[in-house]
C-alpha cells in the first residue's frame, strides 16, 4: 500500500511539473509581449526593456522557469536594494496587471468557487441519484421514460444558454431573484442564498442528468446480479436488499466520476462564473487570459491541474475502500 | 461483441443497402440492425430529420441568402429603429416577411442568414474534430493496446497528462494568445488534441480484452500476420463501440465550439457563429429577448438531436450485443 501510494504521488508530481512546463513554454513562446501591452501606446523601447526587467521576463526561458519553480517551493525575492520584496514559500508571483500577490488573489477567490462547487455538487448528487434510483426500480414505466428523456434534454442545454435564459426569466422578467453577486454568507445570508441559487442550479443541471442516467444503468445491472437474487430469495426485506445489496455496488462507479467532476469544478467554473459575474477562480482565469496576465494564468492552470490530479488519487483510494473486489494487498 | 460473426454468418446473396425497404427478415450487418431499430423509434427519427434539416440549411446557406436578399454580414439600417437606440423595427425582434427570424439590433443583419452560415461553421468544425479525434484515438489506442510494454506506457502517460490538463482554461489561453490566422483550423486542432485520449482509453481497453479472446488466439495460432490481426480481427469488433462513441462526441464538439465562440476566442467576426451570436445578444436580451432565444434554441435543439440519436444508437447496439 505504501509503495503504491508513493508511486501514485511520484506520478502526480511529474504530471504537475509537465503541466507547469508546457503552460510556461506556450506563454513564453506564443503570447504577445506583456511589457508592450502594459506600456501602452506612447512607449519607448527603453521603457519596454525596463518593464521587462521589472517583470523578470528578460531572462532566458529556463532561468525564468527555474525561478518560478524555486518561488513555488522556497519563496523568491523581487527587485533589489530598497525595492526588495520577499514573496514567501508557495509563491506564485505578482499579477502583471494589478501587482497583487497571485497567492493572495487565489486565497480570496477560492471560497466563492468552493461555495459554488459544494452547493452544486450536493444538488446534483441528490437529484441525480434519486431520479436514477426511482427510474431503475420503476424500469419501463412512464416515470422512467419521462425522467430519462428529461435527463437527455437537461444534459443538452449548454450551461451559458441555461444561465442566460434563467437570468432573463427570473431576474429581468419576474424579478423574484436579484442579479447574482459574490456576497459573503456572514454579510447577508438571505442575499447570499439568493445569489448562489441560479449558479448552483445551472452547474448542477448537466451533471444531475448524467448521474441519473448512470445510476439507473448501474442499479439495473446490479439487480440482475446473482448475489442480489440470492439475497432476495433468502427472504430479505425488499427495502433492506435494495439498500445493502444493490445500492453499494451500484454507487461505487458514481463515486469515481463524482470525484473527478468535483475536482474539476474546484479549478473554476469558468463559464458559469463569467456569465453570473461571480468573482471566483473561473472568472479570474477568464480575466487573466483576456489581459494576458501570465502569472495569474500560470496559477489557475496549475491549481486546476492540481485539483484534477489529486482528485484522481483520492478517488482511487476511496474506491478501494468502498469496493472490496479491487482492494490492493 | 459478436458483430463480426453475425456479418460473416449471413446466408445467401447480400441484401443490398442496410435496412433497405423490402430486405427480407432482420438486416444482418451491425449498421443494418441499428438502422432497422432506429426506423421504428419516433424520437430517433425526429432527431435525425432535424439534423438533416440543419445540414441542408448549412449547405444551402448561400441559397437562403440569395432568396431573402440578405447576406450574413450585410447591414440593413432600414430594419432598425434609430430613435429607440438601434432596436429592430416591429415586434418580436423585427420578424417580418423580409427577415423571417428578425434582425440584429444596431446593425440590422439578417438573423436567418447568420444562423445558416453559423450552422456551416459549427458542423464543419464538429465534423472535422470528430474525424481527427477518431483517427488519433483509434490509432494510438490500438497501438498502445496491441504492442503493450513501453509503447503502452508512453501513450498511457501522454493520455494521463492531457486529461489532467484543465482543458477549457488551456483551450481559451492557447486560442487567445495565438495570432488570428485560420481560427476554424485552430479550433479543430485544439479540440482534437484534448479530445482524443477519451476515445483512445476505451479503444486501448477493448483491444486488450480482444487480444485475449479465443478467436484472436486462433487467428494468431494459425499464422495470421499482425496486419491481419489488426484489420480483420480487432478493428471489425471495435466498430459498434466506435459508432456509439463518435456519434456521442459530435454534440460535445458542437457545444465546445459554441462555448469557445461565446467566450470570444472561437470563430472571429464577421464570420457568424451561434456561440458568438449568443454572446453578443447578452447586452440586448432585456429589450430584445428573441435575439438571444433564436440562436440559443438552434444550439440547444441541435445538441439535443445529436445526443438523442447517439443515445438511441447505443441502445440499439447494446440490445444487439445482449441478444
Amino acid at each position: 500500500m505504501a509503495r503504491y501510494l508513493a508511486g501514485r504521488i511520484a506520478g502526480l508530481v511529474l504530471i504537475l511539473f509537465l503541466v507547469c512546463l508546457f503552460t510556461y513554454l506556450i506563454f513564453f513562446e506564443l503570447s504577445p509581449d506583456p511589457a508592450v501591452m502594459i506600456c501602452g501606446k506612447t512607449c519607448t523601447p527603453e521603457r519596454v526593456a525596463q518593464i521587462r526587467t521589472v517583470l523578470g521576463i528578460d531572462k532566458p526561458f529556463l532561468t525564468q522557469f527555474g525561478d518560478f519553480l524555486g518561488g513555488l517551493f522556497a519563496g523568491r525575492d523581487y527587485g533589489t536594494g530598497a525595492n526588495l520584496v520577499h514573496c514567501p514559500a508557495p509563491c506564485l508571483g505578482y499579477s502583471f496587471q494589478t501587482n497583487q500577490s497571485v497567492m493572495q488573489m487565489v486565497v480570496t477567490r477560492l471560497p466563492v468557487t468552493a461555495t459554488l462547487a459544494v452547493g452544486a455538487a450536493a444538488l446534483w448528487l441528490l437529484a441525480g441519484i434519486t431520479a436514477g434510483l426511482l427510474s431503475a426500480v420503476k424500469e419501463g414505466t412512464w416515470w422512467d421514460r419521462a425522467a430519462m428523456n428529461l435527463a437527455l434534454g437537461g444534459a443538452s442545454i449548454p450551461n451559458y444558454v441555461l444561465a442566460l435564459a434563467l437570468q432573463y426569466i427570473l431576474v429581468v422578467k419576474l424579478q423574484i431573484l436579484p442579479f447574482p453577486s459574490s456576497v459573503a454568507f456572514t454579510d447577508d445570508p438571505w442575499l447570499w442564498f439568493q445569489s448562489y441559487l441560479m449558479p448552483w442550479f445551472v452547474l448542477a443541471t448537466g451533471a444531475a442528468c448524467l448521474y441519473a442516467r448512470l445510476t439507473r444503468a448501474n442499479v439495473i445491472d446490479t439487480l440482475a446480479e446473482n448475489f442480489f437474487r440470492t439475497a432476495r430469495s433468502k427472504g430479505l426485506a425488499p427495502v433492506l436488499t435494495m439498500r445493502r445489496h444493490a445500492l453499494r455496488p451500484a454507487l461505487t462507479p458514481i463515486v469515481t466520476i463524482f470525484g473527478m467532476d468535483f475536482a474539476a469544478l474546484l479549478g473554476g467554473a469558468l463559464i458559469t462564473e463569467t456569465v453570473f459575474g461571480l468573482n471566483g477562480i473561473g472568472k479570474m482565469a477568464a480575466d487573466s487570459i483576456a489581459k494576458n496576465d501570465q502569472p495569474v494564468i500560470m496559477a489557475v492552470t496549475l491549481l486546476a491541474a492540481f485539483f484534477v490530479v489529486v482528485g484522481n488519487v483520492v478517488v482511487d483510494l476511496v474506491y478501494t475502500a468502498l469496493d472490496p473486489r479491487v482492494r490492493i494487498r | 461483441m459478436t458483430t463480426a460473426f453475425v456479418h460473416d454468418a449471413h446466408p445467401g446473396p447480400p441484401v443490398g443497402a442496410p435496412g433497405s425497404p423490402g430486405a427480407p427478415g432482420v438486416p444482418a450487418t451491425a449498421g443494418g440492425r441499428i438502422l432497422g431499430v432506429l426506423r421504428h423509434d419516433r424520437a430517433a427519427l425526429f432527431s435525425a430529420s432535424f439534423i438533416a434539416l440543419m445540414m441542408l440549411m448549412a449547405i444551402c446557406a448561400p441559397l437562403i441568402s440569395a432568396l431573402t436578399g440578405h447576406g450574413p454580414t450585410a447591414f440593413d439600417t432600414s430594419a432598425i429603429d434609430v430613435d429607440s437606440g438601434g432596436l429592430p423595427k416591429g415586434s418580436f425582434g423585427g420578424i417580418s416577411a423580409e427577415h423571417p427570424l428578425g434582425v440584429e439590433p444596431l446593425n440590422g443583419r439578417d438573423i436567418l442568414a447568420r444562423i445558416a452560415y453559423g450552422a456551416r461553421v459549427s458542423f464543419l468544425i464538429a465534423a472535422s474534430a470528430t474525424v481527427v479525434t477518431t483517427l488519433l484515438g483509434v490509432v494510438l489506442g490500438m497501438v498502445a493496446g496491441f504492442y503493450g510494454g513501453w509503447v503502452d506506457q508512453f501513450v498511457s502517460r501522454v493520455m494521463d497528462f492531457l486529461m489532467a490538463f484543465p482543458a477549457l482554461i488551456f483551450m481559451i489561453a492557447i486560442l487567445s494568445s495565438l495570432p488570428a490566422g485560420n481560427r476554424s483550423f485552430l479550433l479543430v486542432a485544439v479540440i482534437s488534441v484534448f479530445g482524443w485520449p477519451y476515445l483512445a482509453r476505451v479503444v486501448r481497453g477493448q483491444t486488450l480484452t480482444l487480444l485475449n479472446r479465443d478467436f484472436v488466439e486462433a487467428a494468431r495460432a494459425s499464422g495470421a500476420s499482425r496486419r491481419a490481426l489488426v484489420f480483420r480481427e480487432i478493428l471489425p469488433n471495435l466498430r459498434s463501440s466506435l459508432i456509439v462513441m463518435t456519434t456521442l462526441s459530435v454534440p460535445g464538439y458542437i457545444g465546445t465550439e459554441a462555448g469557445l465562440s461565446f467566450l470570444g476566442v472561437g470563430v472571429s467576426p464577421p464570420t457568424p457563429s451561434w456561440g458568438q451570436m449568443i454572446a453578443s445578444s447578452v447586452s440586448w436580451y432585456a429589450v430584445d429577448p428573441l435575439y438571444f432565444a433564436i440562436p440559443g434554441l438552434f444550439l440547444f435543439l441541435t445538441v439535443l438531436s445529436l445526443t438523442v440519436l447517439g443515445d438511441r444508437i447505443r441502445a440499439a447496439t447494446d440490445a444487439g450485443e445482449a441478444a
